[in-house]
């Protein structure tokens, strides 16, 4: 008797899980991508004739608890619309019981892989842009509980898509709450099973102590602050030895300031890395947007918050702000001198 | 306040306080009331045109080279008027004439007019 090799039992796997969309309006083209619980294909639309991205729940992981969670993930993304999320067209079931919704296909590349070669106003700009998006969700009662570079796209144009709400939690009006998942993270590199979801490099401590019941929209403007770390500092806040001394208790562990791991990252914007990675969520920004228009203070040359600048900082900063009208000025009074002593001579 | 308006204040402004600056050259201190009306009078003109530019077209850089063109061929129009004595001033008028305009340049293009709504 012969046994299977690993390449045909995978491809018979791939064969077994390739989703029966007969009864759909989708014609399942290519995988694009597999997570733990769910598969994401490339799908047409045969009646609108557009490509669209299909999520559908592997066969292994169809249980009841999982099918629920994809729905309400599906609702909790149909929730918000918005340019930087990315937005569900439709959900339904397979004639196997699973569960799929589509969404819109995105062609673009991982904010981690394109970060490395953004400057640092281009950097800036799509960060402000998730910010934009998290203020949203955070506005209609959703946490997302994993920001990470690794969860943001950027298109072809530019555009900025904030992904995977698979972990979200619903604030159901500031009185009760529901979680899409609250134990389990279908993304997530780093999560000790059955209490922490998201990803511990960019999570808050709070939310690292599993506490799900304390994660609210500061949990969200922590994770902001370790993305805008990385797009500073060129890696996460907390590498994997740090990151597993976080899951082991250590939650409340504080990254290396970005400046430590590159000199050149501007002082305002450590600042704000640092508020907004506050160990204590009362002491972090209050709002996404309030993250936004600070590092847009930035960007506009003007004073950030969060960042007591010295006099000298001060002045450079108005000098770059304000170079061409100094320059004028101080080229008139210096050729007004010089032709004053000229005269005199 | 639209940026032809803001041109002529400012080029009449800076042209005042251009012309007033003749008190500290010695020679040129009995004439200052002809030269301070020549100056505002030249940083109207001057002001008012960069001003139209800046209206039309939107580029700091551009925005600074007219001014700077404006002001110099102004400036070279006033020196090219000799004093009692038949002597041009043409250095000591043009270059702080091309600069004041290039200071104008600068303002009317970094100025934002505020628009009305109109139905």
């Amino acid at each position: 008797m012969r046994w299977l090799s690993d390449k045909t039992v995978r491809h018979l796997k791939r064969v077994a899980e390739w989703p029966d969309l007969g009864e759909t309006k989708y014609r399942p083209l290519k995988e694009l991508g597999r997570g733990g619980m769910s598969t994401v294909y490339l799908a047409e639309d045969t009646v609108l004739g557009r490509k669209v991205a299909l999520k559908v729940v592997s066969t292994a992981a169809a249980r009841p608890e999982i099918v629920e969670r994809m729905r309400a993930e599906a609702r909790v993304i149909a929730r918000l619309e918005h340019p930087g999320i990315v937005p569900v067209h439709d959900a339904g079931m397979l004639p196997d019981g699973r569960v799929f919704y589509a969404m819109k296909r995105v062609d673009g590349k991982r904010l981690d892989e394109l970060a490395r070669a953004m400057a640092l106003p281009e950097r800036l700009r799509v960060f402000q842009r998730i910010c934009e998006a998290v203020a949203f969700a955070h506005a209609h009662g959703v946490v997302h509980r994993d920001l990470k570079p690794e969860n943001v796209m950027i298109g072809p144009f530019g555009e900025v898509l904030v992904m995977d709400w698979g972990v979200a939690k619903v604030l159901a009006d500031g009185a009760g709450e529901s979680s899409v998942s609250p134990t389990w993270a279908p993304s997530s590199s780093s999560t000790a099973a059955g209490t922490i979801v998201g990803t511990l490099a960019y999570m808050a401590p709070e939310q690292a102590e599993g506490s799900t019941d304390r994660v609210g929209t500061p949990a969200d403007i922590y994770a902001l602050g370790a993305i805008l770390y990385f797009l500073l500092a060129r890696r996460a806040p907390f590498d994997a030895e740090a990151a597993e001394r976080r899951a082991r208790g250590e939650a409340r562990l504080a990254p290396a300031p970005p400046r430590r791991i590159d000199p050149d990252v501007p002082r305002p914007l450590e600042a704000i890395v640092l508020r907004a990675m506050a160990a204590e969520p009362h002491e972090r920004y209050a709002a996404a947007s309030d993250v936004a228009a600070e590092v847009a203070r930035f960007l506009d040359g003007e004073r950030v918050v969060s960042h007591r600048e010295g006099l000298f900082e001060r002045a450079e900063r108005y000098f770059s702000r304000y170079r061409t009208p100094i320059l004028l000025v101080l080229a008139y009074l210096v050729a007004r001198t010089i032709l004053f002593f000229f005269a005199r001579g | 306040m639209s940026k032809p308006l803001l041109g002529l204040l400012l080029g009449g402004v800076l042209g005042i306080f251009d012309g007033l600056t003749a008190y500290f050259t010695p020679e040129a201190r009995n004439q200052l009331v002809g030269i301070v009306i020549g100056s505002t009078f030249k940083g109207l003109v001057a002001g008012l045109s960069i001003g139209f530019f800046a209206r039309k077209v939107s580029s700091l850089p551009l925005g600074v080279l007219f001014g700077l063109a404006v002001g110099l061929v102004l400036a070279w129009v006033v020196a090219a008027m000799p004093d009692p004595n038949g002597k041009h001033y043409y250095f000591e008028i043009m270059l702080p004439g091309a600069l004041v305009g290039a200071i104008v340049g600068y303002a009317t293009q970094k100025y934002r007019a505020q628009r009305t709504a109109t139905s």
